[in-house]
């Protein structure tokens, strides 16, 4: 088992984030993890990432407990993650934001007089990396010009750069118009037999044709998990959150 | 960095090394242009802190008054001799940054601002109850720092050029420091501290290097000072001292170390010139600072940039 999740319980004052979820997800497999806003989703991708600690329960990544890394070591780790508002360096090219990333896991950062840039070894492993994500033509624009959508992929090549083993994508289709969110979703599709990947994500019929699993989490507790045709077929899941509609 | 880049701190360079020789040659000249450059340094250091990790010191000043007080208390030992001076002096300077540092640089923001000018301020009134050094009133070196047994930096020219030379080093050293790939962790840091962290980046241990080299430098400066003035008194270690290097790196444009630079030399010319001008030069230069930060949002350097 790629990730396990054992219990997780983290609570705001008196508001619920995340009340008892456990999850697994295996290598090779999307996992993916609907559910209505403020069901807790982002509070356990930030839990299982190591941005925020749970009160309780356990994250196991590839065997090991996590739950007291820090954000960093769980990256090293090969726990990539993007987040639900794009994170990228805007003052670096598109370039430099992969770079930065392959360069966190190919020696030392304590070297302080070759000029970072001219690494021919950082540089060509990032734009494989661009490429993946149809990226590389954009490589020397600084990413702050990016559009909405080509920062999603940017994104996409940061954490693909990371190597990881584990991707946490949180809304990657998020605000991408039609065309974007498509070559998006080859993307994630084509990432699938490689990386272990949990996916947050509203858009439904993306979920759909992607996923090899579903969870619904609502209020906090995960309410169902299965495959996709037992989650379309679940009549709690269809009543909480699917609607006639989506499920039909 | 493009030649675009380099021309500007190139030219200042340039002129500041026929400046001797170009109608700056007399003792009051030199001494100025001295004292501009040992600033310069000063800023340059601290612009590896401000515009390298994005953290806002107040205390930069403690750094310099660190350098200046090892050539005191070397100086009160009978070592003069500089390859002594100069290596024990950096090393001190750089402890200290790291010492502060490692428990300034867990805050951020406000708090960091606090913490390094209470570490200022400790350095001050710690360098004012050293009666064995002067305490208040300072301590007047009986001679400069010495170079193998010479009295070589007692020559006017001499300490001219060796100032620019050690400048020299300062900017290329900070300006290698933030094109290599520690200087990538600190300015990407800098600019989304979630997504280092994310790649797999703790910044608290290069803010903390970072501080540390800033630090050393700015111990050298300080040797510099003392050895320009051949005096050293807790004024140094002011948080007055540590504003004005801060202005300085603002006024330049915190992009890189040629815009502290600019702001160093800027601000001591200007101020020197206005103090000619009318004793209540105060008056005039803190409204013509505002009105810099007012109207020149990218600093010198930004309007180079744009020009």
């Amino acid at each position: 088992m790629l990730l396990e999740l054992r219990h997780l319980r983290k609570a705001f004052g008196g508001l619920v984030g995340t009340d008892d979820v456990s999850l697994d997800l295996r290598q090779g497999e999307i996992h993916a993890l609907i559910g209505p806003n403020g069901a807790g989703k982002t509070t356990l991708i930030h839990q299982i990432s190591g941005t925020l600690a749970p009160d309780s329960g356990q994250v196991v990544f590839a065997g090991e407990d996590v739950t007291r890394l820090s954000l960093a070591r769980r990256a090293r780790r090969g726990l990539a993650r993007s987040f639900q508002i794009t994170s990228i360096v805007p003052g670096f090219s598109a370039l430099e934001n992969v770079a930065l990333a392959v360069q966190a896991r190919s020696g030392s950062s304590f070297r302080f007089f070759r000029p970072a840039g001219n690494e021919a070894t950082l540089n060509g492993q990032a734009m494989e990396a661009l490429a993946e994500v149809g990226l590389e033509r954009r490589a020397a624009v600084p990413a702050s010009v990016l559009s909405h959508g080509e920062k999603r992929q940017l994104e996409l090549a940061i954490a693909l750069a990371m190597r990881p083993r584990l991707l946490l994508l949180d809304e990657p289709l998020a605000g991408t118009g039609a065309e974007e969110a498509e070559r998006l979703m080859r993307i994630l599709g084509g990432l699938r037999a490689r990386y272990g990947i949990l996916l947050i994500e509203h858009d439904m019929p993306a979920v759909f044709a992607l996923a090899d699993r579903i969870s619904v989490l609502a209020q906090g507790r995960v309410i169902a998990s299965g495959t996709r045709e037992e989650i379309r077929a679940n009549p709690i899941v269809r009543d909480a959150y699917l609607g006639e509609d989506e499920a039909a | 960095m493009t030649w675009r880049d380099a021309a500007v701190p190139l030219a200042i360079f340039a002129l500041l090394a026929i400046a001797p020789f170009a109608g700056f040659g007399q003792g009051h000249s030199l001494t100025l242009l001295a004292r501009a450059m040992i600033f310069g340094m000063a800023a340059i250091s601290l612009s590896l802190i401000v515009g390298g990790a994005g953290l806002v010191s107040l205390g930069h000043a403690a750094m310099l008054g660190v350098g200046a007080y090892t050539v005191v208390v070397l100086d009160h030992a009978r070592i003069t001799e500089g390859w002594m001076v100069v290596p024990i002096a950096i090393a001190a300077s750089a402890a200290f940054a790291a010492v502060t540092g490692a428990i300034a640089i867990r805050t951020s923001g406000v708090h960091f601002i606090m913490i390094t000018l209470a570490f200022g301020q400790m350095a001050f009134f710690a360098t004012s109850s050293l009666a064995l050094y002067g305490g208040d009133d300072g301590y007047t070196l009986y001679s400069r720092t010495e170079l193998f047994g010479t009295r070589a930096l007692e020559g006017r020219l001499f300490f001219h050029f060796t100032c620019l030379a050690l400048l020299i080093l300062c900017w290329a050293l900070v300006q290698a420091l933030l094109a290599s790939r520690f200087g990538r962790v600190l300015r990407a840091a800098r600019e989304n501290e979630t997504r280092a962290r994310a790649v797999g980046f703790e910044p608290y241990r290069y803010r903390l290097v970072a501080y540390a080299i800033a630090g050393a430098i700015g111990g050298l400066a300080g040797v510099l000072l003392a050895n320009g003035t051949e005096f050293v008194a807790p004024a140094y270690v002011t948080w007055q001292r540590s504003g004005d290097l801060l202005f300085m790196v603002i006024l330049g444009g915190a992009a890189g170390p040629h815009g502290a630079l600019m702001g160093a030399l800027a601000f001591i010319l200007v101020e020197e010139w206005l103090a000619h001008v009318t004793e209540h030069w105060r008056l005039i230069f803190g409204p013509l600072l505002i009105l810099c930060v007012y109207y020149m949002r990218g600093g010198i350097a930004g309007l180079l940039r744009r020009g």
